[in-house]
């Protein structure tokens, strides 16, 4: 791998941080930064993706990621399709391929895809000629949310080399752990994960993450401290005996805070719940860069809607 | 490869064009530079050091990415895009002589994708430009008010505009194509 600085990505496809290299992704980081002014001026609009339709196809309930998205998009001047699954002939029975193909005929450049299944967007780029943008697939990968919480920190922080971001919540469901993970190992910080144990997944140590139980441990001395949801909907096993409980022992409170270090970031790629994995005074409070996470998605969108529009020449397709 | 503007050159042209501005513009007020990235962007700080030095005000400057508002982005069906890089304009343009300044003039395309990209900002007096090379072989009706020097070249030649602050040296050199 060089450590030249990338001027384009090698790949069509936007499907994880997996395929990503860390030159890679600082590409996509800079150009979010110009992607960022382009939000704050009077008129938001740049004419660079005039004439491309972009489709999001979202199975699976979102009103963040789909808003970015689609925001992202219509900054760029892009043309955009929104299908949402319950007003979509899957619920006629259409299976996810026929869909793709159907809207694929219609000749689309980028297909933004959600979906329950791990793997949903790796089948669709097989047979679909327009790039296919991840938005999170079942527990697999959810790159955009990666990268604009890389964003994020780099913007606070400088850099992500040598951070200790301590990662919180429910990790066994979460493709945005997946992601994170991946992405702060190639950008050089060290991440911590702290869960229950019935809520940690097997393999984590190999990826060079640091596992504990021990909130105190993982907060200790922290840069960063994310939290991700405890995802309500995916809880039939019984992981813990109740959110109450949960709270009581991984929570995380303004008393939990303070073992971080003074000039700590608070994540939470959202949507939040109060009371359960994060307390309403940590969410709302000034270390809190919640809000700043959902404003920069619009900015690390564009870029990846950017670099993905130019596509790639068959012959540097490995 | 000849060099068609050295250092003493290049300094000499850029306080000719601050004076022509001063006196076109009758002074600095409500004037701001705006350099077209990369290379327009040390000459709207040079000019601008020439305009505070003669006039004794300081003029607002700004940095202008046009990658955005190409006319080639999207026609090529396959290739990395262009690098990106951010738009700087800390003030507002409404009702301002806004100067636009790049270092050489050609085909007129990325001075068309400036006036566009200057547009959505706001709506300034007037759009005056300022270009170190003027190379001819202009494809729109674009016309400079300013220029350091015309340079009658082929377009097979390129030229090459190389400044201390990015490059280490300042000159224009023309060199043949292959």
């Amino acid at each position: 791998m060089s450590t030249a600085a990338a001027t384009a990505l090698s790949q069509k496809n936007l499907l994880g941080i997996a395929d990503l290299s860390p030159e890679e992704i600082v590409l996509i980081l800079d150009t979010a930064d110009a992607m960022k002014e382009v939000g704050r001026r009077a008129i938001k609009k740049v004419p660079t993706l005039r004439g491309r339709t972009v489709v999001n196809l979202f199975f699976e309930p979102s009103t963040r990621t789909r808003t970015s998205f689609e925001i992202a998009e219509k900054r760029l001047s892009a043309d955009t399709l929104n299908v949402a699954i319950g007003t979509s002939s899957v619920v006629k029975g259409e299976t996810l391929v026929d869909t793709a193909l159907n809207i694929e005929a219609m000749a689309p450049s980028m297909i933004v895809l959600r979906h329950a299944s791990s793997g949903a967007c790796h089948l669709l780029s097989r047979i679909c000629k327009a790039a296919i943008i991840n938005a999170g697939d079942g527990m697999h990968e959810h790159p955009t949310q990666a990268l604009l919480d890389a964003f994020t920190i780099r913007e606070r922080k400088g850099s992500l080399s040598g951070l200790k971001v301590a990662i919180f919540g429910d990790l066994l469901h979460s493709r945005v752990l997946r992601s994170n993970l991946l992405l702060l190992r190639k950008l050089g910080a060290e991440p911590w994960v702290c869960g229950p144990a019935t809520l940690i997944p097997p393999g984590l140590v190999d990826m060079g993450v640091r596992v504990t139980t021990k909130v105190d441990e993982a907060v200790e001395g922290a840069d960063v401290v994310m939290m991700l949801r405890i995802q309500l909907e995916r809880m039939q096993g019984g992981y813990f005996p109740s959110l109450r409980e949960y709270f009581r022992t991984f929570g995380m409170t303004e008393e939990r805070v303070q073992r971080a270090k003074p000039d700590v970031i608070i994540m939470h790629p959202g949507p939040i719940n109060r009371g359960v994995e994060i307390a309403s005074e940590v969410a709302d409070g000034p270390y809190s860069v919640i809000l700043d996470q959902v404003a920069n998605g619009v900015a690390v969108r564009m870029a990846v809607l950017y670099l993905l529009a130019g596509g790639v020449d068959d012959e540097t397709v490995a | 490869m000849p060099i068609v503007m050295d250092a003493d050159r290049i300094s000499r042209a850029l306080t000719r064009i601050a004076h022509e501005i001063i006196e076109r513009n009758q002074g600095v007020t409500d004037l701001a530079l705006v350099g077209v990235r990369s290379r327009g962007v040390p000459l709207a700080r040079r000019i601008a050091g020439v305009l505070a030095d003669v006039s004794g005000e300081e003029v607002p400057t700004g940095a202008l990415d046009i990658t955005l508002y190409r006319d080639d982005l999207m026609r090529a069906s396959v290739g990395p895009q262009p690098i990106v890089r951010k738009t700087e304009i800390p003030f507002s343009i409404d009702d301002r002589t806004i100067v636009l300044v790049d270092d050489v003039l050609y085909t007129g395309r990325t001075t068309r994708a400036a006036l566009d990209a200057l547009i959505d900002f706001g709506r300034p007096k007037s759009i005056q430009l300022v270009v170190l090379v003027d190379r001819g072989h202009r494809e729109l009706p674009i016309k400079a008010d300013y220029v350091g020097k015309n340079v009658p070249t082929a377009r097979t030649e390129t030229v090459q505009v190389r400044l201390q602050d990015l490059d280490g040296v300042d000159e224009v050199v023309v060199e043949a194509g292959e």
